[in-house]
C-alpha cells in the first residue's frame, strides 16, 4: 500500500505568493484579535478562584448564576464543563477573603436548596455543611469535620459535590504569565540558534518565522473563539513549536541534499523537488501524531480538551507552514547553492615517510 | 553490514530487563491499609505499638494482610494492610476507639491509606509504582509565601536589644539606638565612645557589619547584618517554617505529605487524599508558642500532682508524655520568641543533650532564675490551640545565662526531637497561602481513566495503521513503540517523578512523536528500494540517512521540553519531565532497538530478494517489494 504516488515534482513554489499572502492575512487577523480582544486567560494567569461542582442531573445554569450574583462579587462566570451536570464557576480575586473561603460560601449558597436529581438525605448534609462553615476556622473541631466528611462519603455520588477548587493569588498569576512568555521567547531563540548552527541564518530565520506564525495562529484561534488559555495549553503550544520545527528541518535537509545532487537546477526547482520528496513522509508522520491528539480530544475528557485542541491545531498549522511558509521565506531571502554546499577544500597531496 | 555486534544486543536485553522490572510494580495495584502515627511530640510509634495494634485486631477477629513499622519522613508509622475496604473501615474505627482512649485529646492519628501491593523483592530494588500527582489521586495543594523580610526584621529587633544590653554591661555611653530600614543606628556624643563601642560590638556579634559615620556633629555607628548573616537568617527561617509545617501536618495523619521549598521564599505543601481544605488550612496556619516555666515544688503543688489537693494559686497543671501530671508555676522564664537556637549535641560525658541559645535579655533573666532555683526542676511547655504539653522536665544544675544545655535525655532520638520541637514551636516568619488547589478523589480517578483511554486508543490506532502500511517493518516499529512506552514508564517509576494529567498526555504525545522516527526510517528504506538499491543496502542506507534527521527533530523538541521544565510549575512541569524523558527513550527504541530487531530478522539473510515493507511504488509503474 502506498498513498502517495507522485509522478513528478509538484510546483509548490508556484503558489507560494498566494499562500504567503493568505498566511500574512490570517497572521494579521490573529494578531489583531490578540491585541484588541486578548485571551480568555485561565485563573492560573489572572488570579482568582475556580471551582467545579458536579450535580446529579443537568444543572440549571441560570439559577446558579442568579444565586451567586446575589453575593455581589461582580464578574462571576458560570459555565458547564464537559457534561451538562458538571458546572465550572470562576470567581474573581476579592479583597478580604482568604483562599478557599469564597468557594465555601458559594458551595453553601448553591446547596441551600435541593438541586434536581439529588437523594432526599442530601438536604440534611447541606444543612450540616452550612452550619459547619459558619464557624470560624479555629473553632472547627476534628470530630465535627470528620463527622461531616463521613456523611459526605456516605452520600457520595448522590448529592451535588465540589469536585475541584483552585485558588491562585494575583501575584502568582502574573509570575506564571511572565514565566510563560519567557519560556516562549527562550524556546524561539534557542531553536533559532540551533538551526543557525546546523544550517545557515536564512533557513533559521525562515523556520522560526514559519513556526512563530503557527504559534500566533494557534493562540489567535484561542482568542477568536474565546477558548480558555491555561498553563497546559501554553505547554502544548511550546511542545508543538519544538515539534513542528522538525518539519522545516527535514525539508531544509532535503533542500541541502538536492542542491548538492541537482547541480543544474534553480533554487525554486530544488525547493520544489525537496518538498515533493518529503511530502508523503510529512503527511504520514503528522497523521500519526494527529491520531494521538485526536484520540486525546475524543477520550481525554474536559480536563485535556483545550490541551489536545492546541496540539491538534498546532500540528495542522505546522505542516502547512513548513511546506508553504518556511521554504517560501527561505526562497525570498535568496537561498543559493553556495550558502549550503560548502566548497570542498582540496587536500594537499603529501608524501609521508 | 546489517549485523549488530553482541554487545549491542546485550545492551538491548539489559534495557528490556530494566524496563520490565521497573514497569512491573505498576500492575500490582494497591491494597487498603490503616496507618497509625503519633500526634504527640512525646510519644513515638514503635514496635511496642505495632504488636499492640496487632493484638487489638486479633482480639476483634479482624483479618490483616500484613503489618509493618516504617519511617515516613521523620515519623515512624505503623502500617496494617487489609484485604478489602470494608475490613479497613472496621479496623480503623476499632483502632481509633482503642488507641485514643480520650477522644478530646488523641495520642495517635489513625488514617486510612492505600499502599502499593508491590512484592518485597521488587521493593528491595526500589521498583515502585509511578508517583501520581494530586490531580490524579485527589488531595490538596498549597503554595505558601514566606515573609522573609519579617524574619530579618525579627532578627534585627533581637540584635537591637542585645546591643543595648551589651553596651550597658560594658559601660559604653550612647545617645540612643534606632532601627532604620535594615540597619541599626547607634548615636554617640563622644567619638571615643563610638570607637570603643565598635570594638565591643565587633567582638560580640560577628553577624553585624559596622560602619562609622557622623550625623549633625554626633558620631554615629551604623550596624547592618552581613550578607552571609542575612542569608543565614532567611534560610533558617525558611527551614524552621518547613519543620513547623511538618510537625503540624503529621497531626493531620496524611499518608504521604510533600513539604518542599520552592524558589527562595516559598513552600509547597501537598496533602494527597485530604479533602477538608478548611481544616488543613486551620492546622497549617496555627500559631504555637513555647514557654519555659519552673515546676511547682511546694508541698501544695506536690499534693496536687498526687491528686490530693487542688492546684495551688499561681500554678497550673499539665501532662507529660502519656499523661503523667505535673504542676508548673504560671510565671514564664523565657518564651519561644526569645529562643535563638536549639541543637542536638552531646554533653561532656558524651550523653545526648540539647544546647539552647537565648537572646541577651532572656539570658539575663535566666541567670537570675537559675541562681535562685538551683537543683530545682524546670519544664518546657508547647502551647498549641490553647492546650499546653510539657516537652521536658529538667533539673537546674548550675547558674547560667543565655547558653545552656538540657541533658539526661537518654537517646539521640529524644535529643533530636526536642531540639526540633524547640526550634519549630513557632513559625520563624509569617506565611500566606498564595495558591490552593483541591481535587476530589473521584475527579482524580476520572482523570486517570481519561488519560489511560486516550493513550491506549491512540496507540491502537497508530499500531493498526503502521502494521497495514509498512507490513513487517510496521510491526517492528510498533514493537519499538511498545518498548518505548515500557521504558518511559519504567524510568518514571524509577525516578519517582510525579505523574500528572498533562504528564499522561505527554506520554501519548511522545508516542505520537516517537513513531515519527520510524516513519522517517521506513520511508527512507522505501525510497532506497525505489531507487533500486538491494534490500540489505536499503536497510543500512535508510537507517543511516534517517538518523541525522531524527536527531535534528528531537533536539528542537528537547529545547522546548527543557524550557518548559525550567520555567513551568506544577502539572506543566510534570508534562515537561515526561516529554524530555520520552524523547530520550524514543531515540533509543526507535533507532537502536528497532534496528536491532530488523538486523535479527534480515541481517543474516544473504540472498534477500525483497523487504516486507509494504508496497513500494515506482513512478515507472513497476512494483517492488513482493509482499505489498
Amino acid at each position: 500500500m502506498e498513498f502517495f504516488r507522485i509522478r513528478r515534482t509538484i510546483p509548490f513554489m508556484r503558489y507560494s505568493l498566494f499562500f504567503n499572502a493568505a498566511s500574512a492575512l490570517t497572521f494579521l487577523i490573529a494578531v489583531g484579535f490578540l491585541i484588541f480582544r486578548g485571551l480568555n486567560l485561565s485563573i492560573e494567569f489572572t488570579g482568582g478562584t475556580v471551582m467545579e461542582v458536579s450535580y446529579r442531573a443537568p444543572a440549571d445554569l441560570e439559577k446558579i448564576r442568579s444565586a451567586i450574583a446575589r453575593l455581589g462579587w461582580g464578574d462571576v462566570q458560570v459555565q458547564s464543563f464537559g457534561t451538562a451536570s458538571d458546572v465550572m464557576i470562576r470567581l474573581p480575586p476579592r479583597q478580604g477573603f482568604s483562599s478557599g473561603q469564597q468557594a465555601e460560601i458559594v458551595m453553601t449558597v448553591l446547596t441551600a436548596e435541593p438541586s434536581p436529581g439529588e437523594a432526599p438525605e442530601c438536604a440534611g448534609l447541606h444543612a450540616a455543611y452550612a452550619e459547619f462553615v459558619k464557624h470560624p476556622q479555629v473553632e472547627r473541631t476534628i470530630e465535627a469535620s470528620t463527622a461531616l466528611l463521613g456523611r459526605q462519603r456516605e452520600l457520595a455520588g448522590r448529592c451535588a459535590e465540589m469536585r475541584r477548587v483552585e485558588f491562585v493569588g494575583p501575584q502568582v498569576g502574573s509570575e506564571l504569565a511572565y514565566d510563560g512568555a519567557l519560556a516562549l521567547f527562550c524556546v524561539c531563540i534557542f531553536i533559532m540558534l540551533y538551526l543557525a548552527v546546523r544550517f545557515e541564518w536564512k533557513f533559521s530565520v525562515a523556520a522560526i518565522v514559519a513556526n512563530f506564525h503557527d504559534v500566533v495562529l494557534v493562540v489567535g484561534m484561542f482568542s477568536i473563539f474565546r477558548w480558555e488559555f491555561s498553563l497546559p495549553v501554553l505547554a502544548a503550544v511550546l511542545a508543538v513549536l519544538g515539534y513542528s520545527v522538525n518539519e522545516s528541518v527535514i525539508i531544509f535537509d532535503r533542500v541541502r541534499e538536492h542542491f548538492r545532487t541537482m547541480r543544474k537546477a534553480s533554487a525554486t526547482e530544488v525547493i520544489d523537488s525537496a518538498i515533493t520528496a518529503t511530502i508523503s513522509r510529512t503527511i504520514i508522520t503528522h497523521g500519526c501524531t494527529l491520531m494521538m491528539t485526536v484520540t486525546m480530544l475524543l477520550f481525554g475528557g474536559p480536563a485535556l480538551h483545550y490541551f489536545a485542541l492546541a496540539l491538534t491545531l498546532g500540528i495542522c498549522f505546522g505542516v502547512y507552514s513548513s511546506v508553504f511558509v518556511a521554504a517560501a521565506i527561505a526562497r525570498w531571502l535568496g537561498v543559493k547553492r553556495e550558502d549550503l554546499v560548502k566548497p570542498v577544500k582540496k587536500e594537499e597531496q603529501q608524501v609521508v615517510p | 553490514m546489517n549485523r549488530y555486534p553482541l554487545w549491542k544486543y546485550l545492551i538491548i536485553i539489559a534495557a528490556l530487563c530494566f524496563g520490565v522490572l521497573y514497569t512491573l510494580p505498576n500492575f500490582f495495584g494497591e491494597s487498603p491499609a490503616v496507618q497509625i502515627a503519633s500526634v504527640k511530640a512525646t510519644v513515638r510509634a514503635d514496635t511496642g505499638l505495632l504488636s499492640r495494634v496487632q493484638d487489638i485486631l486479633r482480639a476483634a477477629g479482624i483479618e490483616q494482610a500484613g503489618a509493618t513499622l516504617e519511617t515516613v519522613g521523620l515519623n515512624p508509622t505503623v502500617f496494617v494492610r487489609f484485604r478489602d475496604e470494608d475490613t479497613q473501615k472496621r479496623a480503623r474505627d476499632l483502632l481509633e476507639q482503642k488507641l485514643n482512649t480520650d477522644p478530646s485529646d488523641p495520642t495517635y492519628v489513625v488514617a486510612p491509606n492505600l499502599v502499593p501491593r508491590t512484592p518485597k523483592w521488587l521493593q528491595a530494588i526500589h521498583a515502585l509504582p509511578m508517583y501520581l500527582g494530586l490531580d490524579l489521586r485527589g488531595g490538596v495543594h498549597f503554595l505558601m509565601q514566606v515573609d522573609l523580610q519579617e524574619a530579618v526584621n525579627k532578627r534585627l529587633q533581637g540584635l537591637e536589644g542585645d546591643v543595648r544590653t551589651l553596651l550597658r554591661d560594658k559601660d559604653v555611653r550612647h545617645a540612643g539606638i534606632a532601627r532604620e530600614g535594615e540597619s541599626l543606628v547607634i548615636r554617640f556624643r563622644d567619638p571615643a565612645a563610638s570607637a570603643q563601642a565598635s570594638g565591643v560590638i565587633h567582638d560580640a556579634f560577628a553577624d553585624l557589619a559596622l560602619r562609622e559615620d557622623s550625623v549633625g556633629g554626633d558620631a554615629v555607628l551604623i550596624a547592618t547584618l552581613t550578607p552571609a548573616a542575612r542569608k543565614a537568617t532567611q534560610d533558617n527561617a525558611l527551614s524552621q517554617n518547613i519543620t513547623t509545617l511538618h510537625n503540624r501536618i503529621n497531626e493531620l495523619g496524611v499518608a504521604e505529605p510533600v513539604i518542599q521549598q520552592q524558589g527562595s521564599d516559598r513552600i509547597v505543601v501537598e496533602l494527597p487524599g485530604v479533602q477538608d481544605t478548611a481544616r488543613a488550612k486551620d492546622i497549617i496556619g496555627r500559631t504555637a508558642t513555647l514557654e519555659a516555666r519552673l515546676v511547682d515544688v511546694s508541698p501544695e503543688g506536690q499534693a496536687a500532682v498526687m491528686g490530693n489537693a487542688p492546684v495551688p494559686f499561681g500554678s497550673e497543671q499539665f501532662t507529660v508524655g502519656r499523661g503523667a501530671p505535673v504542676v508548673l508555676k504560671k510565671e514564664v522564664i523565657f518564651s519561644g520568641q526569645q529562643l535563638q537556637g536549639a541543637q542536638a549535641t552531646f554533653d561532656e560525658r558524651q550523653q545526648p543533650a540539647v544546647s539552647i541559645e537565648l537572646n541577651e535579655s532572656a539570658g539575663r533573666y535566666m541567670r537570675k532564675v537559675t541562681r535562685e532555683n538551683l537543683k530545682k526542676p524546670m519544664a518546657v511547655v508547647l502551647f498549641e490551640k490553647g492546650r499546653g504539653e510539657v516537652l521536658t522536665v529538667a533539673t537546674i544544675q548550675g547558674e547560667f545565662g543565655s547558653r545552656f544545655q538540657i541533658t539526661g535525655l537518654g537517646t539521640t532520638q529524644t535529643a533530636n526531637d526536642l531540639a526540633l520541637l524547640l526550634r519549630a514551636g513557632a513559625l520563624a516568619a509569617p506565611m500566606q497561602i498564595i495558591e490552593e488547589r483541591l481535587i476530589g478523589p473521584s475527579l482524580g480517578k476520572e482523570n486517570i481513566a481519561a488519560g489511560f483511554r486516550s493513550t491506549v486508543w491512540g496507540f491502537v490506532a497508530i499500531s493498526a495503521f503502521m502494521c497495514l502500511y509498512y507490513a513487517v517493518f510496521g510491526i517492528v516499529s510498533v514493537l519499538g513503540l511498545a518498548i518505548n512506552l515500557m521504558l518511559l514508564v519504567a524510568l518514571l517509576s524509577m525516578l519517582q517523578a510525579t505523574l500528572t494529567l498533562p504528564g499522561i498526555a505527554a506520554i501519548a504525545f511522545t508516542l505520537g512523536m516517537a513513531i515519527d522516527a520510524n516513519v522517517l526510517i521506513n520511508e527512507r528504506v522505501r525510497e532506497e528500494l525505489r531507487k533500486g538499491a538491494v534490500p540489505q543496502q536499503a536497510i543500512a542506507q535508510g537507517y543511516e540517512r534517517a538518523f541525522a534527521t531524527i536527531i535534528d527533530s528531537n533536539v528542537t523538541t528537547l529545547i522546548a521540553g527543557v524550557f518548559l521544565f525550567l520555567l513551568g510549575s506544577g502539572p506543566v512541569r510534570g508534562f515537561a519531565v515526561v516529554h524530555c524523558l520520552g524523547i530520550l527513550t524514543s531515540i533509543f527504541s526507535a533507532v537502536f532497538v528497532s534496528r536491532g530487531i530488523v538486523n535479527l530478522l534480515y541481517g543474516s539473510r544473504k540472498r534477500l530478494q525483497s523487504l516486507p515493507i509494504g508496497q513500494v511504488w515506482r513512478p515507472g509503474g513497476a512494483v517492488a517489494g513482493a509482499k505489498g
